[in-house]
């Protein structure tokens, strides 16, 4: 069975135990999360999640199904292969006198920036998509990774096109 | 005007037109009990919160109305979370009010403090913590909409002390605004001719009719569909009686313990039409054999049943009492365009078939003229007593079983169980909450096991105090007969812990202590003398124990996982297949 990753953007109403209400209904109906990140909207009652599932095509149906039957679910989208989609990485690397440039280098093929400089380490900040933040790791890792840390995707579709046309996503209650 | 929290609570009731609500007091829900004397609320307290939490689930069940319960925190509402579970399974419109420590207090621990939003979540609709009291009237009002509307469920609101004690300006404003929640009602045009396409040209169609229909109140709706193109109705167990099981269209009950011929017609259809049913494993026995030869037409108001189980060549999102209106009237506007014809099926020779194997497969059931007493006789004499109007609720066993096959239904919401969850315990509570809701006028009947009888057999107490005259009748074969049944068919009869000992406790001194007419009655010959006087006293609630054959088994049955092609008819079927495939193993 084919478990594709498929990216949803789903807008809530911004109420206390709403994350728990999305995790809940994924941890209990066996549904494989990858990612999840959530973080404000335009408009201060809603919030925007950003799940990235693994799944097949029929699941997925009805992933979606039962998000639009929570009742702060708002709106639910599929981002397409073509959506912009982001992960913010941190990488903490090995680095003595001697590596430090090339290290150096390879951010700055990434477009990556260091954005701290310890004795015998540095801290480089990369923002892309999933695979070119894992390509950046791989060659960082000859040099020592002591940590990194990765956020969720983050996603939005290409064009003039947003989430919130269409009537559901009209918010008229301010919490 | 500024009233109280707690005062907010009982006039929001009295505003969404509750006049009843079933519950117990306790610390944090004080300050509502304390306004409850003052408001136009008939409260039935009940003697367990899960007593509370069925009793308005038969309610429900009987009326269509919301239930209401009411109880306070930690405790007492984790007593209600089997019967929020059994709501949600059942799609019970439900509104569970629970008390809750002081807002300062959540967090910390104190004293019967429990996470009721938490535990509850995936096992109500909907709920919410509030947290001021400006919020209780929209959250109760908001709750009560989610309840009934689009697919009916429980939800619960939970209503820290503090917020009870808050004092709120109040005013009535029925207006509802959740932009998350908006049930599709009305079904796709598109779908609904595609709908009546595949029926026209359908062979050998049948509706597979469930609760979905029971709770929209579609009876008429049903018949009058199924009449006009000829469609023969199998009703789940959760919609027994929403056609009538006299009518010549109906055939009965499919599923594990269904009739012959109800799970047949699905397994050789050549197209169901499912009206608010969800595939539910214990009618498809193992799902990629169940209806193979089938397309399907799959009519619900939560999108989310539709291709969940079973893919649909047409699926409908909508309130089935609504698309079935809607496909009348397009069979009428066909009609009048003289195309009237084109979606009634030739179903003649189907019926003609079906109708033979329904006369072929009688259920079965030896009663001996004298001694001992089998539990379909039973069964079949508290239907003659009670009546066809009456009400029958059950609880989980054998007895559900018998009582859904052996009775026949004439109305959604006649029959009342626990299907989704197999609640034992439901029967007792259930049956009173919903004689609330009936009246003095039908009779409600439990028919329950003695395992599940004495799970909530202390709300015989509500009954009695609170004058609702309902019939216990218990069918007491001294087991947890439909497990000891498995053990019989699949564990070589090794018998473990499931036997309950006949006399304990002695129904009739139990009725004695409640004070209430009890009867007993152990030998056919004298059955119907007993039942009838028992049945003639409607006027309080009254026992009647049955003491029955505890080896008789319920057939038909498909095994657990098996395909519906595998159907028994009775226990010598199941021994002569075992042995016939232990001879072709030996060869
Ligand atoms: C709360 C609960 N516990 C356990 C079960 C499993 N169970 C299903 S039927 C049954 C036996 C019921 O016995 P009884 O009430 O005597 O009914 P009978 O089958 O004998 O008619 C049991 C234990 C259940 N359904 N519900
Ligand atoms: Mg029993």
């Amino acid at each position: 069975m084919a478990r594709d990753r498929h990216i949803l953007g789903v807008l809530v109403e911004n109420r206390p135990g709403v994350l728990a209400r999305i995790s809940g209904m994924f941890a209990r109906r066996g549904y494989n999360i990858h990612s999840l990140a959530v973080g404000p909207t335009e408009d201060d009652a809603v919030s925007r999640l950003t799940i990235v599932v693994g799944t097949e095509a029929v699941q997925l149906e009805q992933i979606v199904k039962q998000l639009n039957k929570l009742v702060h679910v708002l709106k639910v989208i599929e981002l397409g292969d073509d959506a912009v989609a982001r992960e913010l990485q941190l990488v903490k690397v090995d680095a003595g006198p001697e590596t430090r440039s090339r290290i150096i280098e390879i951010a700055d093929v990434f477009r990556a920036r260091v954005v701290d400089v310890g004795l015998d380490t540095v801290t480089i900040e990369a923002a892309g998509n999933p695979r070119k933040l894992e390509a950046m790791l791989d060659l960082l890792r000859p040099f020592g990774v002591r940590e990194f840390v990765r956020s969720g995707t983050i996603s939005l579709s290409r064009g003039s096109r947003s989430i919130s046309d269409g009537s559901r996503a009209r918010i008229r209650r301010v919490v | 005007m500024r009233i109280t929290g707690a005062e907010a609570v009982m006039r929001t009731l009295e505003a969404l037109g509750v006049d009843t609500v079933f519950g117990y007091p306790g610390g944090a829900i004080m300050p509502a009990y304390d306004t409850l004397l003052d408001a136009g609320i008939h409260h039935v307290l009940v003697r367990h919160e899960q007593g509370a939490v069925h009793m308005a689930e038969g309610y429900a069940h009987a009326t269509g109305r919301v239930g209401v319960c009411i109880v306070t925190s930690g405790p007492a509402a984790t007593n209600l979370v089997t019967g929020l579970t059994d709501a949600m399974m059942d799609s019970i419109p439900v509104l569970a009010i629970t008390g809750q420590v002081a807002s300062t207090a959540i967090g910390t621990d104190a004293f019967q403090e429990a996470d009721v939003t938490g535990i509850t979540m995936p096992i109500t609709k909907h709920n919410e913590l509030v947290r001021s009291a400006d919020r209780i009237r929209d959250a109760i009002k908001e709750a009560f909409h989610v309840a009934r509307t689009g697919r009916p469920g429980p939800v619960l609101v939970d209503l820290p002390k503090d917020v009870l004690n808050a004092t709120v300006e109040w005013e009535w404003d029925p207006d509802v605004d959740l932009p998350g929640y908006r049930p599709t009602v009305r079904g796709h045009g598109r779908m609904l001719r595609e709908a009546l396409e595949l029926i026209g040209a359908a062979t050998r169609p049948v509706i597979y009719a469930g609760g979905g229909l029971v709770r929209a109140g579609a009876d008429a709706e049903l018949r009058a569909f199924a009449e006009r193109l000829g469609l023969p109705v199998v009703t789940t167990l959760m919609a027994r009686g929403v056609i009538p099981d006299t009518h010549e269209l109906a055939l009965g009950m499919p599923g594990m313990h269904g009739h012959y011929t109800a799970i047949r017609a699905l397994q050789e259809a050549d197209l169901l039409v499912v009206l608010g049913a969800r595939f539910d494993d214990r009618v498809t026995g193992r799902l990629d054999a169940f209806a193979p030869h089938a397309r399907v037409v799959h009519v619900d108001v939560d999108p989310a049943e539709i291709g969940k189980n079973r893919e649909a060549d047409v699926p409908l999102v909508g309130d089935v009492k609504i698309v079935l209106g809607q496909l009348l009237e397009l069979l009428d506007d066909l009609a009048a365009k003289g195309r009237g014809d084109e979606s009634v099926p030739d179903v003649a020779a189907w019926r003609a078939h079906l109708a033979a194997m329904a006369e072929a497969h009688p259920l079965r059931c030896e009663q001996p003229d004298e001694g001992v007493l089998k539990p379909q006789t039973a069964i079949r004499a508290i239907h003659a007593a009670w009546g066809d109007d009456a009400v029958y609720v059950a609880g989980v066993g054998q007895h559900q079983m018998w009582a859904s096959q052996l009775i026949p239904y004439s109305r959604g919401g006649q029959w009342i169980n626990s299907g989704g969850l197999g609640t034992m315990g439901f029967a007792v509570p259930a049956a009173i909450g919903a004689k609330v809701g009936v009246g003095r006028d039908v009779p409600v009947v439990a028919i329950d096991g003695d395992g599940c009888f004495q799970m909530t057999l202390q709300e015989l107490a509500t009954a009695v105090q609170h004058d609702i005259p309902v019939a216990f009748c218990v069918i007491n074969n001294g087991y947890l007969g439909m497990v000891r049944q498995w053990q019989t068919l699949f564990y070589e009869d090794r018998l473990s812990q499931v036997t309950l000992p006949q006399d304990l406790p002695d129904l009739m001194k139990l009725a004695d202590a409640y004070g209430i007419p009890g009867f007993r009655v152990d030998r056919v010959e004298d059955l119907a003398a007993t039942v009838e006087k028992a049945a003639a006293i409607t006027d309080r609630p009254v026992l009647v124990e049955f003491r029955v054959d505890p080896d008789e088994m319920v057939f038909p049955m498909v095994p657990s996982g098996a395909s519906n092609d595998e159907v028994l008819e009775s226990a010598e079927e199941w021994h002569a297949r075992r042995l016939a495939a232990a001879g072709v193993e030996g060869e």
